[in-house]
């Protein structure tokens, strides 16, 4: 319902440039290409998610690129050095990450300190913790690895609809469930519109500030660990910067920065218009593969002033009158 | 519901209830009383303390003093959600709700009705629906209420205070946006809820609506309980003497020497000056060594003839000529270049910079006016600070204390400060005796005399009319954003003043309120 118009045309501009890459290379146009997409986005749709509430609710999480690069070391050194089953230590690192994600979000709220100075402190933090337990890339080659990596649903065109890309795909239609249809996600907008009036109306916003944070923490784990899959491996350096590429993919997305308006799809539309921009160099092979990141910012520099547009034009009210209403 | 409760009884009895902002009296030992199913227009004057009054009963911050009881229960709410479960609904002139929610979530937040841990979507449009019908509105409630009117908002958010079974529903200048069919309509609710028996604390300055719709009147002027009425028995006249006059035998012998200056050259000029759906356009003449006083009703445009007046505001009419000259004011800096200086009502959020020194905040003006290449040295500075405080008598004299450590008088003097600093042709105050003690009135009357006894120009607001006719050697009058009178000499007295405010303003009423 909200952020409508933005979405739509985060998603005319999804289906232009697919059908502008289709033009250039046929080939693209394949559930082959597009399974392929999927995979590789998949971590950054997963922690896309959760930012998605975060800065709806007014907020910022700067930590999850560290928190990701945390699990997938912690995952790694979990699995192959302390001996631990697998399955364990995914359910170690998801309590300790929403256990780090809470405690930022208490801190946001009891202390009233502005979102952006406590997540970037969390963010040292976790990329520091990382460091502290391995500096090397520690290789995973647990069992559950290979067959993980081996799954996959076929789709028609050869194309392979890998287990991570369905964890994506459930955790993103999950995500706007939770944001469309319950109360919790209703308090989401309601804190993005104005903690005041929010705490006025009854919401519990310290609750709410907790909960949101515990859920971006939660999700960049899982994003960790999906990480980990795809590149079998820990390395406390992975995922630096994509705190970035997600805030880009949830502006792009046509959620708006200020909070209050936003939408998962449209994040989700926003993480494939990057990979999209991704496939499309490695097509082109002669592209360098910061032509992503400079495309990128060209779309989040339009985005930006499309909103800017928009909540102008929203900001004029419709003139439709109590008095024409009744 | 409270139906049955004594109809005699008191729904909401607030008892000698007072506060303090530091030094500030805002309120003493006020006593309000409100009757269930009747309509009690809160009256008075900026500052008179209404909404220090409905901030301190339904606990927005504590209270220093008085019980507060509801339906013959004393309560003492801590929060906005401990006085919604009292009974009590606020509804401010900015309406508190989520624009960016639809009208639907907005009405039923956070007590959305819920199956299976999702929210009924389709039912509790439907509640919202049948709840907006109730107040007349057939709106769509999936769209998003900043989409609609600030009416139909305030509607909304009484819709969802008289849900939240409010039984003490507080308006406050839920009016001042609103056009004349809006009002209408806002009123028929209101009517109708009282009806139900819910009391209804009604805030407003527009004395004509008061009229209308209201069965009772508290006036407060200077945080102290002037007294309650019923409204039929209330005349108009009567009613503006309990808002801004205090007991009009003492006052009108007390005019000093204005009217013995000889006539000097015209200080600054206007001449069909104006802006449309701000003031309307207005003659003015301002002469050295002159006062002139601003009356009239708050929201009568006092205020906003001295925004135009120092350029803090555009005119788009008229023209405006210093000493003969014609010239432009688009900013206050042109104000300022021009000679003119101008002390706002709101002190501590347009006037001192509270954290900086007295010496400081004295030179700030005259520091602009000089730009920042040519710095002050220190000496100078010291030196006008010192100056200043000696001549107006600011205390502490210590020019290094923060300003904002000073009482109201003195804070008010440093701002004189200022702009004297400036060697100003033309000085503009907006109430410079609000929220100052009794003996500091005194004193910055005296300063006024003094000023323009060396040639200075002043334009001064008040609405303390025995003050105004004390130091005023004219008086300019205002109505519903017009200037409406002049009185000069020996016309100027606190009847003619309250007569020409009070003059009938039944044209005015059914104008659209910008």
């Amino acid at each position: 319902m909200k952020g409508l118009p933005p979405v739509l045309i985060t998603a005319v501009v999804l289906i232009a440039g697919f059908v502008l890459c289709a033009v250039q290379f046929p080939n693209i146009a394949s559930t082959r290409v597009v399974g392929n997409l999927l995979t590789d986005s998949a971590f950054l749709g997963i922690v896309a998610t959760g930012m998605t509430f975060v800065i709806i609710s007014g907020g910022i999480d700067l930590s999850v690129g560290s928190v990701i690069g945390f699990t997938t070391v912690f995952v790694a050194l979990a699995i192959e050095r302390w001996g631990m089953p697998p399955l364990v230590a995914f359910v170690a690192i998801l309590a300790l990450s929403a256990a780090f994600g809470a405690a930022m979000g208490t801190v946001i709220h009891v202390f009233d300190l502005p979102p952006f100075i406590v997540t970037l402190a969390g963010m040292f933090l976790a990329r520091g913790a990382s460091f502290l337990l391995s500096t090397e890339s520690v290789p995973i080659t647990a069992p559950i690895y290979s067959t993980v990596s081996d799954f996959a649903v076929r789709m028609p065109g050869g194309g392979r609809l890998t287990a991570i890309a369905i964890i994506m795909l459930v955790i993103v239609i999950g995500g706007a469930l939770l944001l469309q249809l319950t109360r919790f996600g209703a308090n989401v907008y309601a804190l993005g519109g104005s903690r005041a009036t929010a705490s006025l109306m009854g919401v519990a916003v310290g609750k709410m500030t907790v909960k949101i944070y515990m859920l971006s923490s939660l999700l960049a784990g899982i994003a960790g660990i999906v990480f980990s899959f795809y590149t079998s491996a820990g390395y406390s350096l992975s995922a630096v910067g994509v705190e970035l590429d997600t805030i880009a993919a949830v502006v792009i997305g046509g959620t708006l920065l200020t909070g209050g308006q936003g939408s998962v799809i449209g994040t989700f539309l926003g993480v494939l218009i990057q990979g999209l921009i991704q496939t499309y160099i490695n097509f082109d092979g002669t592209l360098s593969s910061w032509w992503t990141k400079i495309a990128t910012g060209i779309l989040l520099f339009a985005f930006i002033a499309l909103q800017q547009g928009l909540v102008a034009l929203a900001r004029r009210p419709r003139t439709k009158s109590l008095g024409a209403a009744t | 519901m409270q139906n049955s409760l004594d109809p005699a009884a008191p729904l909401l009895e607030v008892r000698g209830i007072s506060k303090s902002f530091g030094a500030v009296r805002a309120l003493q030992e006020v006593d309000f009383t409100l009757r269930a199913g009747e309509i009690h227009a809160l009256l008075g004057e900026n500052g008179a303390g209404k909404s220090t009054l409905i901030k301190g009963v339904t606990g927005v911050f504590p209270r220093d003093a008085g019980i507060v009881r509801i339906g013959g229960e004393e309560i003492a709410p801590r929060s906005a959600k401990a006085a919604v479960a009292a009974g009590f609904a606020t509804v401010y002139q900015e309406v508190n709700l989520l624009p960016n929610l639809s009208v639907a979530q907005n009405l039923f937040l956070d007590r959305q009705p819920m199956r299976f841990g999702i929210v009924r979507q389709g039912e509790m449009r439907r509640r919202a629906k049948a709840l907006l019908a109730d107040f007349g509105l057939d709106i769509d409630v999936a769209a998003p209420l900043g989409s609609y009117s600030v009416a139909v908002q305030h509607v909304t958010a009484i819709a969802r205070a008289v849900d939240l079974s409010a039984r003490v529903l507080i308006l406050d200048e839920p009016t001042a946006s609103l056009d004349r069919h809006e009002v209408e309509i806002l009123f028929g609710i209101m009517r109708q809820l009282a009806k139900r028996g819910i009391g209804i604390v009604f805030v407003s300055h527009f004395l004509d609506q008061v009229y209308e719709i209201s069965d009772r009147i508290t006036v407060l002027r200077n945080g102290r309980l002037v007294g309650e009425r019923e409204t039929a028995s209330l005349p108009r006249l009567d009613l503006i003497r309990m808002m801004l006059g205090r007991e009009l035998a003492e006052t009108t012998g007390a005019r000093a020497s204005a009217g013995e200056h000889k006539v000097r050259d015209i200080c600054a000029s206007f001449e069909n000056y104006g802006k449309s759906g701000y003031v309307a356009p207005f003659n003015l003449e301002l002469r050295h060594g002159e006062v002139v006083g601003l009356a009239g009703l708050l929201g009568s445009g006092r205020t906003e003839t001295a925004r135009l007046v120092f350029g803090a505001e555009r005119a788009d009419s008229g023209q405006a000529r210093v000493e003969g000259a014609p010239v432009r004011l688009q900013s206050p800096r042109d104000g300022v270049r021009h000679g003119f200086g101008y002390c706002p009502e709101e002190r501590k959020t347009e006037g001192i910079v509270a954290e900086l020194t007295v010496r400081e905040n004295i030179v700030l003006a005259l520091q602009a006016k000089r730009g920042l290449h040519r710095p002050l040295s220190r000496r100078e500075q010291d030196e006008i600070a010192r100056r200043y405080v000696k001549m107006l008598d600011i205390r502490p004299t210590d020019p290094e204390r923060p300003v904002g450590l000073l009482s109201g008088g003195n804070q008010q003097k440093v701002l004189l400060a200022r702009w004297l600093a400036t060697s100003p042709r033309l000085l503009v105050l907006d109430e410079p005796t609000r929220g100052i003690d009794v003996g500091a009135h005194a004193e910055i009357i005296r300063l006024i005399r003094e000023l323009c006894d060396d040639g200075l120009s002043l334009l001064v607001i008040s609405s303390e009319l025995d003050e105004i006719v004390t130091y005023s050697d004219r008086v300019v009058v205002l109505r519903d954003r017009a200037h409406v009178e002049e009185l000069a000499g020996e016309a100027i007295e606190v009847g003619n003043i309250l007569a020409a405010i009070a003059a009938d303003g039944a044209a005015a009423a059914h104008e659209v309120h910008p």
